[in-house]
C-alpha cells in the first residue's frame, strides 16, 4: 500500500477550543477594561501593561529555556494573560520598574516554582500583586486622581469617611453612581470600570470559556452578605450595589477566580469556592486593616481548592445503590 | 423544551453530508470473508469447509454458546478457504472466504419486497428465530439480540426503546432506513415488543431529523398505535443506552446495572430492521446498510452491502480513496474504530465507513492540563475524566476503581473538549479494561 | 508576679497532660516488630521494584523473617550473595539461582520491518496494543512506544532511535522482571545470563505461518525446523510456527544461529560471528552463513 493510513483510538474529531485560543478569548474579553482604563488614566496604563506582559513573557520563556529545559509553552498566551492581569491590578502611577519586579515574582515564584502551567496552585497574577502590595505599600496605594476628586479610591475612601463617623446615608449621597460604572473613579486601572467588565464576562461566556458558576456565587455572596447587613444596619453598612461596584470585586470574580488552574474542577466545588471568596471578601472589606481584600480572598480560597477537589465529586449518572 | 439526558454531553459538528443519499444496493464483490466471530461473545464454529458450495443466507457458523450469534453466507458461490485473515485492526480472525456466484437463495427465505404485518408467533417462536438469524445490536456493539431479549428471571421489563438518534456526526444510515423503510421497523418493533410482552413502545429521534420523526409518527398511526415517536434534544452521546433511557424515561440505570434494571430494552432502528427481515421473511442478517462518507469522498453513498465486503470495494464505488486520506474509520467519528486493513471485510456492526482527510485526521500536539474542568463537564456518566486519565497512566487501579472508571462508556466527549488536546480517553480505556480484569479475578 | 505564676503554673500543667496523652498513646499504638526485619531490609538492595513478587523490600524482609526456609523467596537484584547474607543471618537455606538477564524477542526493526500504517494515538504500548496490531504488519512484535522504558526502575532499558526497538543494558539490568511484566506484545524474557555472559535465543514471537511471517517481517522465525534438526542438544523446540531455545539445555553451541534462514536467532557476545563448523568438512557452498548480528548494548 503505498499510502499509509493514520491509525488512532477513538475519537477521530476535535472540538475547535485549544489552550491559545481559550487564552486569546480571554485578552479579547479584557480589552475593553483596558481602554476605558486608556481614556481616564492616560497614556501610561499602556506603558505599565507592555511592561508587565513583556516581562512576564520574557521570565516565563527565559526559566523554561534556561532552568527547566522543558518543552516551550510560552506561545499559549497564557504568560500574556498573567501579564495583563497583573498591570490591571496596579496603580497607573506605580514605577515601571516595581512592575518588571511584580511580574517576576508572579511567572518566577508563582508559576514556573510550580513546573509551569497547569501546576500552580495560587493564580500568578496575584501572587504578584500581593507581593508588590506588601513590599511597596506606598506605591500601591497611591492612586492618581481622577477629575480634581482626590486619590482615595471609593473604598478607602468611604471607610476613612465611615470610621471619622460620618453616616452611612451622608456618604451614600457623596457616591457619583455613574462613575461607578464607567470607571471614572481612582484604583487599580483595570478594575475602575464595571460596564467595560462585564461585557468582558459577556464574552467568555458566549465563548464556553468560563461557566457562571464562579463569578455568579462570588458577586452573589458578596451581595447577600453586605445585603444582609445593610437591611440590619443600614446606618452603619454601605449596600451590595456600592460593594459589588468598588474595588477589585468584578475583575477579580470574573478574570482572576476562574483561573483555570487555581479554581476547582466540578461545579459545586466552583460554587463553593466563589462563596468562600465573596464571604472573605468582605469580611476583610468591613473588618480588616485593608480597604479591599479580593486579592487575598482569591489566595486563601486557591489554598482550598485541593481539599474541595477531593471532597466535592460531580454529580453521577445512575449514582445509586443497585438494586 | 424536548427532553434529553441529564448531565454532561457535547454538540459535535454535526457534518451528515450523506443525509440525502438514498440506500442503493452494491454490487455483489467477487469474494467475501465473513468472519466467524462478529458478535461480543464466544465465537462460531464453522460448518462448512473448503470447496464446499453455499447458498446466500445458508448457515456457516453456528453459534456455541447462549451469548454467540450464528453466521450465515451472504453470498452464493464456492467456499475457497475456512482460515485466518487479516481484520480491519490488523489482526488475525478465522472467516469463511466464498468465491461469489449470482445468487441463489436459501430454502425457506422470502426475497419479496411485499411488507408481511402480522405476526402469530409466540414470544419462544420470536426468540427463537432472531437467535437462528444471527441478529446482533446493529448500532455497532453487535451484542446478540436474543440475549437482550431473554429477560433474567425477577426483572420486569415495561417499555421498549427503539434507538432512531444517531447521534454520531457524518453517520447517515439510520436515519436513510428510517426514511425508507419506516414501516419494517416499526413492523420489527412490534414484533421485539410481544417478544417482551410489554405494552409500551418509545421510539427515541434526535430533532436534528426532523422529517424522520414525522415519518415514524404517521406510520406508527398506521401500523403500531403502541408506539410513541419522541423527538429529543440534539446533544452527544445520546445513542448511548443508558442516555436514551435517561432522556426518554427519566430513568437512570444504575452504576453497574444494565437497563433492565430499570424495566427498560433499548434496540436500535437498524436491529428492529433486521427483526422484521427474520420473523417475517425467514431472512438472516447477511447485509446491513453501511454508510460511505467524507469531505473529500467522491460520491457519498448510503450502501445495502453484503456482509464479508472487503471495505476497499465499498470505497471503490464511491470514486475511490481520495488523494488527501488521512484515516478511514469504521463507524462513526466519536467511537469509530480507526481501519489499518482496507481489505478488511465489512462486518454485522460495521455503520460506516468514513474518510477523513489527513489535516483533520492529525491529532492535536497533546499539551499539559491546565485544569480547566471541561472534561469533568462534559462528561455524561459525571466521571472526572482528567483524574481517571492519570490514574490509568499511574497504574493505580484501586483509586480508579473507586473513581468509577467502569462507568465509562467510551463516548470520547472528554478527549474532544480537552483544549490541550490530551488522549483522555485513551488512557481511561486502558484503566477501564485493567480494572475489569481485576474485578473479575476476584470475583473468580 | 502573679501573672508570672500562673503561667508558669498553665504551662506545665498542660505539658503533664500532653506527656500523659503522649505516653498512653504510644502504649496504645504500639507495634512489636521483630527488629531482624530491619536489618534484612538492610541487606536489600532497597530498589522496591517488586521484582521478588512482594510489595517491596520491606515486605520480602517481613515475609523472609516469618518463613521457615527462603526457597520461596528470592530478590532477583541483590541475586545469589545478598540471598546467602540474608541465609546466613537468619540460619535459613537460601536458594540458588543464576543471575538472569531480560532480552526482547523481537527482531522487528525499521529495516526489518516496514511500516504500513502511522500511529497516531498516546505515546503508550498498553493503548496501541488496546487498538490494534501496531504499525507494521505483524501484530506479534514490538511496538515502541517505550513502556518498558518506563516501567524499568533501574534504567537499563532505553529506545534504539535507529531501529525504533528497546536495548537492554546488561550491565544494568538485575533481572527483576518489570519489563516483562508490562510488554503488552510478552516480548521480554528473562533468561540466564549466561557463561561469560553469553546467550543465544529466537528474537522473534510470531505465529503467523512462515511465508505470513516473513512479508511482514524479514528477521521473523519462520518456524521451517532447520534449528531443531541442527541442535545436538534437543534444545529447541517448535510449536505454533515458532521455535523456542530452553536455555538451561542450551550449550551455545550455534549451530543453530547458522543455520537459521532469517536471521531470527540472535547469539550475543561471542567473540566471533557464527560459521559452520569447518571439521564436519559439510560446509555448502553458495550459501553464506548469515553474520550474526553483534548488538550493541546486549
Amino acid at each position: 500500500m503505498e499510502k499509509k493510513l493514520i491509525v488512532s483510538p477513538s475519537p477521530h474529531v476535535h472540538g475547535e477550543q485549544s489552550t491559545a485560543r481559550l487564552m486569546l478569548d480571554v485578552v479579547i474579553a479584557l480589552l475593553p477594561a483596558l481602554i476605558v482604563s486608556t481614556w481616564v488614566f492616560g497614556g501610561r496604563v499602556l506603558a505599565v501593561t507592555a511592561v508587565s506582559v513583556l516581562a512576564c513573557v520574557a521570565f516565563e520563556y527565559l526559566i523554561q529555556r534556561f532552568l527547566l529545559r522543558g518543552p516551550l509553552t510560552v506561545t499559549n498566551w497564557s504568560a500574556i494573560v498573567t501579564g495583563l492581569l497583573l498591570a490591571f491590578n496596579l496603580p497607573v502611577s506605580i514605577p515601571l520598574w516595581m512592575v518588571a519586579v511584580g511580574a517576576a515574582v508572579a511567572i518566577g515564584v508563582g508559576k514556573m516554582t510550580f513546573g509551569g502551567l497547569g501546576k500552580n496552585p495560587f493564580n500568578p497574577a496575584l501572587v504578584g500583586r500581593v507581593f508588590l502590595l506588601l513590599s511597596f505599600p506606598v506605591a500601591m496605594t497611591t492612586f492618581p486622581a481622577v477629575d480634581a476628586a482626590t486619590g482615595a479610591t471609593p473604598l478607602s475612601a468611604v471607610k476613612g469617611m465611615l470610621a471619622s463617623g460620618m453616616s452611612v446615608p451622608e456618604v451614600m449621597r457623596m457616591v457619583e453612581w455613574s462613575d461607578l460604572w464607567l470607571g471614572f473613579r481612582s484604583g487599580s486601572f483595570g478594575e475602575v470600570s464595571a460596564l467595560a467588565l462585564l461585557l468582558g464576562f459577556v464574552w467568555l461566556l458566549y465563548r464556553r470559556v468560563i461557566t457562571w458558576h464562579i463569578p455568579v456565587a462570588v458577586l452573589g455572596s458578596v451581595a447577600v452578605f453586605t445585603g444582609v447587613l445593610w437591611l440590619c444596619a443600614p446606618d452603619r453598612f454601605m449596600g451590595p450595589l456600592f460593594h459589588l461596584l468598588t474595588g477589585g470585586v468584578l475583575l477579580g470574580a470574573i478574570y482572576m477566580a476562574t483561573d483555570y488552574v487555581t479554581s476547582p474542577m466540578t461545579a459545586r466545588g466552583m460554587v463553593i469556592y466563589g462563596i468562600g471568596i465573596g464571604v472573605i471578601t468582605v469580611l476583610i472589606r468591613l473588618w480588616g486593616q485593608y480597604p479591599e481584600g479580593m486579592s487575598f480572598a482569591i489566595l486563601i480560597m486557591n489554598a482550598f481548592v485541593p481539599l474541595i477537589d477531593k471532597y466535592v465529586r460531580p454529580r453521577r449518572f445512575g449514582a445509586i445503590k443497585k438494586a | 423544551m424536548l427532553r434529553t439526558f441529564p448531565i454532561g454531553g457535547i454538540h459535535p459538528q454535526e457534518n451528515k453530508i450523506s443525509r440525502e443519499c438514498r440506500i442503493e444496493a452494491m454490487p455483489l464483490p467477487e469474494t467475501v470473508t465473513i468472519p466467524l466471530s462478529q458478535h461480543i461473545g464466544s465465537p462460531t464454529e464453522a460448518v462448512v469447509s473448503k470447496g464446499m458450495r453455499v447458498r446466500t443466507g445458508q448457515l456457516i457458523g453456528r453459534s456455541t454458546g447462549f451469548v454467540s450469534a450464528n453466521v450465515h453466507a451472504s453470498v452464493t458461490g464456492t467456499v475457497t478457504g475456512v482460515d485466518t485473515f487479516v481484520d480491519a485492526a490488523g489482526l488475525r480472525r478465522v472467516g469463511v472466504t466464498i468465491r461469489t456466484e449470482p445468487d441463489e437463495w436459501a430454502e425457506g427465505i422470502d426475497t419479496d419486497d411485499r411488507i408481511v404485518r402480522d405476526c402469530r408467533l409466540s414470544a419462544q417462536e420470536i426468540v427463537a428465530r432472531i437467535a437462528a438469524a444471527g441478529i446482533v445490536g446493529m448500532g455497532g456493539a453487535t451484542f446478540p439480540t436474543h440475549v437482550k431479549l431473554s429477560i433474567p428471571a425477577g426483572k420486569k421489563v415495561d417499555v421498549l426503546i427503539i434507538n432512531g438518534v444517531e447521534c454520531e456526526p457524518y453517520l447517515t444510515d439510520d436515519y436513510r432506513i428510517m426514511m425508507e423503510r419506516g414501516e419494517e421497523i416499526l413492523i420489527g418493533a412490534r414484533i421485539l415488543a410481544s417478544a417482551l410482552g410489554v405494552g409500551r413502545i418509545l421510539i427515541g429521534i434526535e430533532n436534528n431529523k426532523p422529517d424522520a420523526v414525522e415519518a415514524l409518527s404517521r406510520l406508527a398511526g398506521v401500523v403500531a398505535p403502541e408506539a410513541e415517536v419522541v423527538p429529543l434534544r440534539v446533544k452527544y452521546p445520546q445513542g448511548s443506552e443508558k442516555h436514551l433511557i435517561a432522556a426518554l424515561t427519566g430513568r437512570q440505570v444504575p452504576s453497574g446495572g444494565l437497563p433492565v434494571d430499570v424495566g427498560a430494552v433499548v434496540q436500535n432502528v437498524g436491529t428492529a430492521l433486521a427483526v422484521y427481515e427474520a420473523v417475517q421473511k425467514n431472512r438472516p442478517l447477511i447485509e446491513r446498510v453501511v454508510t460511505v462518507t467524507g469531505p473529500s469522498v467522491l460520491r457519498q453513498a448510503n450502501l445495502r452491502v453484503r456482509i464479508g465486503t472487503p471495505m476497499a470495494r465499498l470505497i471503490d464505488y464511491c470514486g475511490g480513496l481520495p488523494a488527501d486520506t488521512g484515516k478511514v474509520i469504521a463507524g462513526g467519528p466519536m467511537m469509530g474504530r480507526a481501519v489499518a486493513n482496507l481489505e478488511a471485510p465489512v462486518v454485522k456492526g460495521t455503520s460506516a465507513l468514513l474518510i477523513l482527510p489527513e489535516k483533520e485526521a492529525r491529532r492535536t500536539t497533546a499539551q499539559t492540563c491546565i485544569r480547566c474542568g471541561k472534561c469533568v463537564s462534559v462528561c455524561p456518566m459525571g466521571l472526572e475524566p482528567y483524574l481517571l486519565s492519570r490514574l490509568a497512566q499511574k497504574a493505580v487501579w484501586d483509586e480508579a476503581e473507586a473513581h468509577h472508571v467502569t462507568d465509562c462508556i467510551e463516548c470520547g466527549s472528554c478527549s474532544w473538549r480537552c483544549p490541550s488536546g490530551l488522549p483522555l480517553l485513551d488512557h481511561i480505556r486502558v484503566g477501564k479494561t485493567e480494572v475489569m480484569r481485576i474485578i473479575r479475578s476476584r470475583k473468580a | 508576679m502573679e501573672g508570672l505564676v500562673y503561667t508558669v503554673l498553665a504551662l506545665s500543667v498542660l505539658g503533664v497532660v500532653c506527656a500523659l496523652i503522649l505516653y498512653f498513646v504510644a502504649q496504645k499504638f504500639r507495634v512489636v516488630e521483630d527488629p531482624r526485619i530491619d536489618d534484612v531490609e538492610k541487606m536489600l538492595p532497597g530498589a522496591n521494584c517488586g521484582g521478588c513478587g512482594y510489595a517491596g523490600c520491606r515486605q520480602f524482609a517481613a515475609t523472609a523473617v516469618e518463613a521457615a526456609d527462603l526457597s520461596a523467596q528470592f530478590c532477583p537484584v541483590g541475586g545469589a550473595e545478598t540471598m546467602k547474607r540474608i541465609g546466613d543471618f537468619l540460619g535459613k537455606s537460601a536458594p540458588e539461582r543464576e543471575p538472569m538477564v531480560a532480552v526482547l524477542r523481537c527482531n522487528g526493526s525499521c529495516a526489518n520491518r516496514p511500516r504500513i500504517n502511522v500511529y497516531d494515538g498516546a505515546a503508550s504500548c498498553a493503548v496501541e496494543s488496546a487498538l490494534y496490531a501496531g504499525e507494521t504488519a505483524c501484530p506479534f512484535g514490538c511496538l515502541g512506544q517505550g513502556d518498558c522504558v518506563a516501567a524499568c526502575n533501574f534504567g537499563a532499558l532505553s529506545m534504539d532511535p535507529e531501529t525504533g526497538l528497546p536495548v537492554v543494558d546488561q550491565d544494568k539490568c538485575t533481572g527483576c522482571g518489570a519489563c516483562v511484566k508490562r510488554c503488552p506484545k510478552q516480548l521480554f524474557e528473562l533468561r540466564r545470563k549466561g557463561p561469560k555472559d553469553r546467550r543465544v535465543y529466537v528474537a522473534c514471537r510470531n505465529r503467523d505461518k512462515g511465508a505470513v511471517a516473513r512479508k511482514s517481517c524479514e528477521a521473523a522465525c519462520i518456524g521451517c525446523g532447520k534449528c531443531v534438526r541442527a541442535c545436538p542438544f534437543e534444545a529447541i523446540t517448535l510449536g505454533d510456527n515458532l521455535a523456542y531455545i530452553d536455555y538451561n539445555k542450551c550449550r551455545l553451541c550455534r549451530k543453530c544461529v547458522v543455520e537459521c534462514p532469517t536471521g531470527a536467532i540472535r547469539d550475543v557476545n561471542f567473540p566471533a560471528p557464527a560459521t559452520r563448523p569447518s571439521q564436519n568438512g559439510a560446509a555448502e557452498s553458495g550459501q553464506g552463513a548469515p553474520a550474526a548480528d553483534t548488538q550493541k548494548g546486549e
